[in-house]
């Protein structure tokens, strides 16, 4: 689980404004809200890529400090919109990179792989290419499969699916769904389209200028809106049928 | 493709790193096998003689190795070492044990500092450094005016004074001579001369200028060659004015006596016209310094000096392996340096401006300059070269190393971080190898600018591809010069291929 606990953080302004939130285990919470918003450097500060002005983050009742932040990294998973995947190395040293260096043995990695592709549904042979011969999809794939190698017990996942085509992106929402409730992971997503995160999230947090101005279901929210802008958020989706 | 170079990058990055360690090691057997040879070497090592960058001084630095040669000790000979300033440090430290100088280079330039009355009090102040002189060898190489001989003849000139009595004669003056305190402004107040014309021109031109007879009177070295090509007369100085030059040879201490006879045999041996002689078989006739210098041993004290010409093949592979020799050290030590030194530029925000200001700085020191720079340091020779050689090959790679890893996306960089690694894990597995195209290019870069560099190693005694494009220079023979410049675009030619090769073959 992830407590955040009074987080403020600002660079010529303030991005971060006294930000808390509770992400209980097995839990996916979806963080939404419009650009600069602070979403995504929350996440990037609960994963202690950079450090708060003030408060705290709680990873599974630890505090996050400067001395625990690799091993505790090494608990989160991390999925990004591009998917970040080094361009030197073949989807399968993607994979194996932080094996390499924790020590694995060849064979305790090649079962790891093997669980991970029925997972994520990827071809093993696919591995075998370097990340610009995957398609976007299959890279957010092998990127969520980087994220779950060591098996941990959070994951972190920034607009992993921003930059993919709508039918891929169809099939990969229920997916991750599929995947986040078989593992019984804590999840935070971060994304601004309100359908996905009603679909994926078992809660959502609604984020605006650097506060968190309403958290519950989707239910909640819609129902209820704290104020007009949650309002407007609400109401500014698309039907594709709104003009049949 | 940009990607899939990327991708082989990090094999080729763990071959660098095997690379790396090999140069290493080799470098310290070569710094282990260097310190041997001179601690076993002792008492055996060659007497070693230096000359000056011109045709005279080469001469004489040939006479006095194979005279030292000839009377059964070891003798080595570095032609063209540089300056005077050059020479006389080298002797002072010992790299030259003998070089021929000029007595009032001796009183005008070495001792510039020193009142010097005359030239035996020279050789006193020279003995408190730990320097002898020999007696003149018997010629002076100093400034004279020189006429056609057959103008002269008809006009019955033969003294400087006698131009007086023509100021209709065209004058034509090297510009060094009309500026210099002790070239023309003094001799016209010394012999009060006032010609009709008079001009500054290049020197070359104005012996084709006295021989198409558009000047009459030149000013000249007393010794040059083209007096006997052109048939001078040479007037005589009947007032004094032109300072002596009197040849003679600077040596140091302690050599051994049977050396020290060696080179004294030349006091009083060499005349003006013998010099002339050789200085005109060397630059006009175009035979080797060597051959020349035998001749004359031979003919005046009957020594036989066996003189061993090097054919064309022998010099190039000669001269090959001593570029690569330079290029090849210090390349491999910048690359060395260089790479962990743009990771800190990189790492350490504090030094990141100083640092790449630095090596910036050094990059914009004349590389002869620089090469001079190092003689105090490390002296004369390959090692200075090398010094100054890596020095200069430090940017590029510095600077391509960090803009190479500064150049990576930062959601790369936070992915990577996100996967928990420590930094030195991600420097070595992640940053250096999606930088190694871009350190790769600035190697190429700097061992393209090294091979250039490289052939001005010559001028401090280091040999290389440069050796025979100064000794073109000094005989003004295009051929030479091309022997030394030819090799030198084609091993730049090679070494740009061979890194185009590798950066293909990563990029497969």
């Amino acid at each position: 689980m992830i407590s955040v606990e009074r987080i403020s953080k600002s660079y010529d302004e303030q991005v971060l404004k006294n930000v808390s939130l509770d992400i209980p285990g097995g839990k996916t919470i979806s963080l939404i809200g419009p650009s600069g918003c602070g979403k995504s450097t929350l996440l990037r500060i609960i994963m202690g890529l950079i450090d708060a002005d003030s408060g705290r983050v709680m990873i599974n009742q630890q505090q996050l400090t400067d001395q625990n932040v690799l091993s505790l990294r090494r608990q989160m998973g991390y999925v990004i919109q591009s998917g970040g995947l080094f361009p030197h190395l073949t989807a399968r040293e993607n994979l194996t990179l932080v094996t390499n260096y924790l020590g694995w043995e060849s064979r305790q990695e090649s079962d790891r792989i093997e669980e991970l592709c029925e997972l994520t549904n990827i071809a093993p042979p696919d591995l075998d290419r370097p990340p610009d011969g995957l398609s976007g999809g299959q890279a957010q794939r092998i990127s969520l499969m980087r994220a779950l190698m060591l098996d941990p017990d959070i994951i972190l996942l920034d607009e992993p699916l921003g930059s993919i085509d709508p039918l891929v992106r169809y099939e990969l929402q229920r997916d991750l769904k599929s995947i986040f409730k078989k593992l019984k992971k804590t999840v935070l997503l971060v994304t601004h389209d309100l359908g996905e995160a009603a679909y994926l999230g078992d809660q959502i947090a609604l984020m605006k200028s650097g506060e968190i101005i309403q958290s519950g279901t989707i239910r909640d929210i819609v129902n209820n809106p704290a104020n007009t802008f949650v309002e407007q958020f609400v109401n500014a989706q698309r039907s594709p049928l709104e003009d049949v | 493709m940009w990607n899939s170079l990327l991708m082989h990058s990090e094999a080729l990055w763990r071959m660098c790193e095997m690379k790396t360690f090999a140069v290493q090691v080799i470098t310290l057997l070569f710094i282990c096998f260097a310190n041997a040879n001179v601690s076993e070497a002792g008492q055996q090592e060659p007497v070693s003689a230096g000359t000056k960058v011109f045709t005279e001084s080469v001469v004489l630095g040939e006479l006095v190795t194979q005279s030292i040669e000839s009377d059964g000790q070891q003798a080595e000979l570095i032609k063209q070492l540089g300056g005077t300033q050059i020479l006389w440090n080298a002797l002072l430290d010992g790299e030259i044990d003998v070089y021929p100088e000029y007595t009032g280079t001796i009183t005008e330039e070495i001792l510039a500092d020193t009142e010097v009355g005359s030239i035996a009090e020279a050789g006193s102040i020279l003995a408190t450094f730990g320097i002898e002189m020999t007696r003149p060898l018997g010629f002076n190489n100093t400034y004279a005016i020189g006429m056609r001989e057959d103008v002269a003849g008809d006009l019955n000139i033969e003294t400087i004074s006698d131009l007086r009595e023509h100021p209709e004669l065209r004058y034509g003056f090297s510009n060094e001579f009309m500026d210099r305190s002790d070239g023309w402004p003094g001799l016209q107040n010394t012999y009060g001369l006032s010609p009709e014309s008079i001009r500054g021109l290049d020197h070359d031109l104005a012996y084709r200028g006295l021989e198409a007879g558009n000047i009459q009177v030149i000013d000249l070295y007393s010794t040059d060659p083209e007096i006997e090509y052109y048939d001078l007369r040479v007037l005589e100085d009947d007032l004094g004015y032109f300072p002596e030059y009197e040849a003679v040879y600077l040596y140091r201490r302690g050599l051994d006596k049977s050396v020290v006879e060696s080179i004294r045999r030349f006091e009083g041996a060499i005349s003006r016209s013998e010099m002339v002689r050789m200085n005109a078989a060397v630059k006009i006739d175009r035979e080797g310094d060597a051959v020349v210098a035998s001749r004359f041993l031979a003919d005046t004290f009957g020594i036989d000096s066996e003189v061993y010409e090097e054919g064309l093949w022998d010099r190039l592979l000669r001269h090959t392996i001593d570029h690569l020799y330079l290029v090849g050290i210090s390349l491999g030590l910048a690359i060395l340096f260089a790479i962990p030194l743009g990771v800190l530029a990189v790492k350490v925000k504090s030094i990141e401006t100083p640092l790449l200001g630095a090596v910036g700085i050094l990059q914009t020191v004349p590389s002869l300059a620089l090469l001079v720079f190092m003689i105090p340091l490390f002296g004369i020779g390959a090692f200075p070269a090398i010094a100054a050689l890596f020095l200069y090959s430090l940017l590029p790679i510095v600077r391509n190393t960090h803009s190479g890893i500064k150049s990576i996306a930062g959601p790369l960089m936070e992915s990577a971080r996100a996967l928990g690694l420590p930094n030195t894990f991600i420097l070595r597995r992640v940053e250096l190898p999606l930088a190694v195209p871009s350190i790769l290019a600035g190697i190429k870069t700097s061992a393209v600018i090294n091979v250039g560099t490289a052939t001005l190693g010559a001028l401090i005694g280091a040999g290389g591809y440069g050796q025979p494009i100064l000794t073109g220079i000094r005989l003004d023979s295009v051929p030479l010069i091309l022997e030394g410049a030819i090799p030198a675009a084609v091993l730049a030619l090679l070494v740009q291929g061979f890194f185009d090769l590798i950066e293909k073959w990563i990029s497969k």
